[in-house]
């Protein structure tokens, strides 16, 4: 990509800035798509520099109960693309923060791959992060991306060999997602202790921006990854304060402040404020 | 019975190969691997254990030494002979997987992945089950080597086979009740690849069917072609040909990509698979995934899934747990789109009348997923001559099925 992408230009500020980026997580229509247009604004108003909006699936295999319980829900209310789209398109204009898409490759292709791609430019994503679309798999994917100026994220796992790591970082624009554990997204006590090692290695080998998640759920896990990681991804904690708001009669209001107060504590130790 | 699979094949696949997967795990343009990153180094690990085990011939041997002494084979190739007399036509013929160690074809499946889960040096054993026989032989062959094994099954499930979870426990596995989503198959194999992403280093999940990312689909299919090589052979002796048709049964397909793969390239011989068409064909009613379903995504592989315009996976019902599958193993996908095999369903209730006309008939009780196969057989015999043969894997016995089989028929047991 010759020019920077939007991802790229908020990475390289916060790194002039000596700061890491916070990325918060939430899924698309739990409870419905007008709450979550609430919670993106709120997110981006607490701090977030960029934001991950998960594209409900039926069949997550790559995320925890917490995640998954979630996607259930928005599901169970027959939330569908075009809603999540509109949404993302009456938002992104108002929020500076690049919002990236976690969407399984299962929905993507359905949907037809350049269909999906021109959509997620049009509503207003800078990048796309399809867990279940390996490196091995994502080469004609990825060229599409290019071409709309989006950001194919490429995943690292703790069990990709090195030899497999280079191939990955080839491909790889935007930033790094870097898988902290081996397992599903969640929240974890203690990060693995070949995490600062793997960053390390990876360090080495790309220029591009390194950000950890799965398993990083607060404040000292965030300051235990200062100066190994540019950037830490954190979805179950957050995800799981929204579970009242599928509750009847819960006040939205206070949810979704509680949402900005810890959005705000982890942005200010990404930050270091 | 409905036929709503017979389409004309895709002109851009040609006829279809016995040469299938390429080194990328295409059957065509299915297949491959769709996973998270986590799994791909253990998915490489296992593609290149593999091919050694494969060709090494201490393996093949320990392989077909279990078979014949643990197993049971090679199982007959039976005559039916009360009901190819009824049906007046065609001779049908039963592949008895029923006759098996554990009471179906799955365990030709685990004992080669057990003995591949100790030649790669791991140290746990996970799986997923349906109806409970791919558990039932998991748990089976993990005791005879000593291996340690988590059995996920859905709680639906659960309470439909509940023989079967017994005997899993008594084999010492431990069953993990999977109650996310319909609590079914799909479900299962959502929670054990989830526990496999977190225990890649030391586990070996022993998928059950011929579905889930490359090398699975391949391997599976080998380990099950004991069946259709046996058939053929047994075919040859005892009739001095090979079958006019061949029938199985198709929920994600193990049992019938090991009937028909042997056959492939002998392009005389007509194949079937049959599919749970449950309550009818409306989205929810069925399991028909070749019949009723679009090409997509699902557990790692790409196939035919039962999935809505937004690609979410349908919800699927059938009468037979081993069945109620949304997905299909991608072979099967590529052998419907050159037209080498042809799909179509029988429901619930055709499947369920012949358990009871199987036993009466011929003696044998047979597995609620293998009778969709019978059915389908009988139905195909009368239309075709006295001097044609079919052979219907019977796939499994129907012990497991007794108690759902009482519940539905309105009997005490």
């Amino acid at each position: 990509m010759s020019e920077a992408t939007r991802i790229a230009s908020t990475f390289s500020a916060l790194k002039s800035a000596d700061r890491m980026a916070f990325m918060p997580f939430i899924a698309a229509g739990d409870p419905d798509v007008a709450t979550t247009a609430k919670i993106l604004r709120e997110l981006a108003s607490a701090g977030a520099d960029l934001i991950e909006i998960g594209f409900p699936y039926s069949d997550p295999i790559a995320d925890g109960p917490v995640i998954q319980a979630s996607y259930t829900r928005a599901l169970s209310k027959q939330v569908k693309l075009k809603e999540i789209f509109e949404m993302l398109s009456s938002v992104s204009g108002e929020i500076s923060a690049p919002l990236v898409g976690m969407v399984s490759y299962a929905i993507i292709f359905r949907y037809g791959t350049e269909n999906f791609v021109k959509q997620a430019r049009s509503s207003g994503l800078a990048g796309l992060i399809v867990p279940d679309l390996p490196g091995d798999e994502a080469a004609t994917f990825a060229a599409m991306m290019a071409n709309e100026k989006l950001d194919l994220i490429q995943l690292i796992a703790p069990t990709t060999p090195p030899e497999r790591a280079v191939k990955i970082l080839q491909r790889a624009t935007g930033f790094v997602y870097c898988i902290a554990v081996s397992g599903t997204t969640g929240v974890r006590k203690e990060l693995a202790p070949h995490l600062a090692d793997m960053l390390k290695s990876l360090r080495s080998q790309t220029n591009l921006p390194l950000a950890v998640g799965f398993g990083i759920s607060g404040p000292d896990q965030i300051e235990h990854l200062r100066g190994k990681a540019d950037g830490v991804i954190v979805g179950s904690a957050i995800v799981k304060l929204l579970e009242p708001l599928s509750v009847a009669g819960t006040d939205t209001t206070s949810v979704i402040r509680s949402v900005g107060d810890f959005t705000r504590s982890l942005a200010k130790a990404a930050h270091r404020e | 019975m409905s036929v709503a699979s017979s389409k004309a094949p895709s002109s851009t696949l040609g006829p279809a190969t016995s040469q299938v997967p390429d080194a990328e795990g295409r059957f065509g343009e299915f297949g491959r691997r769709f996973v998270p990153e986590t799994l791909m180094h253990a998915l490489e690990e296992l593609t290149v254990e593999y091919a050694k085990a494969k060709a090494d011939p201490e393996f093949q041997k320990q392989l077909d030494g279990l078979l014949r002494t643990f197993v049971g084979r090679p199982n007959p190739l039976y005559f039916a002979e009360r009901l190819t007399k009824e049906c007046g036509g065609a001779q049908i013929y039963f592949k008895r997987e029923d006759l098996n160690h554990t009471g179906a074809h799955k365990i030709n499946n685990t004992i080669g992945q057990t003995l591949l889960t100790l030649r790669m040096g791991k140290k746990r054993v996970i799986a997923e089950t349906g109806a409970g026989q791919h558990g039932v032989a998991t748990a089976t062959a993990c005791a005879r080597f000593g291996l340690p094994c988590v059995v996920y099954m859905g709680e639906e499930d659960i309470r439909r086979q509940k023989l079967n979870v017994f005997i899993m426990r008594t084999m010492g596995a431990e069953v993990r009740p999977v109650t996310s989503g319909s609590r079914t198959l799909r479900d299962a194999i959502n929670e054990a690849m989830r526990d496999w992403m977190a225990s890649v280093d030391d586990t070996h999940y022993i998928l059950g069917s011929v579905v889930g990312p490359h090398p699975f689909p391949m391997i599976v299919r080998d380990f099950q072609s004991v069946i259709g090589r046996e058939s053929r052979a047994q075919c040859l002796e005892t009739t001095g040909r090979l079958p006019s048709e061949v029938v199985a049964c198709v929920g994600g397909g193990s049992n019938s990509a090991g009937m028909f793969y042997p056959f492939v390239d002998d392009t005389d011989v007509e194949l079937t698979g049959v599919e749970p068409g449950g309550r009818g064909p409306k989205p929810g009613d069925h399991a028909g995934t070749l019949s009723y379903g679009s090409k997509g995504i699902l557990h790692g592989t790409y196939s035919y899934v039962l999935q809505d315009a937004d690609g979410q996976t349908s919800d699927v019902h059938s009468i037979s747990a081993g069945l109620d599958y949304p997905g299909v193993g991608p072979e099967h996908a590529y052998w419907k789109d050159t037209g080498r095999v042809r799909y179509l369903t029988i429901g619930d209730e055709q499947a369920l009348a012949t358990v009871r006309h199987v036993a009466r008939t011929e003696g044998i009780l047979p597995a609620l997923e293998s009778s969709h196969a019978i059915a389908y057989a009988l139905d195909r015999a009368k239309q075709r001559p006295a001097s044609d043969i079919i052979v219907v894997c019977l796939s499994g016995r129907g012990d497991k099925d007794v108690n759902e089989v009482a519940r539905l028929t309105g009997q005490e047991l």
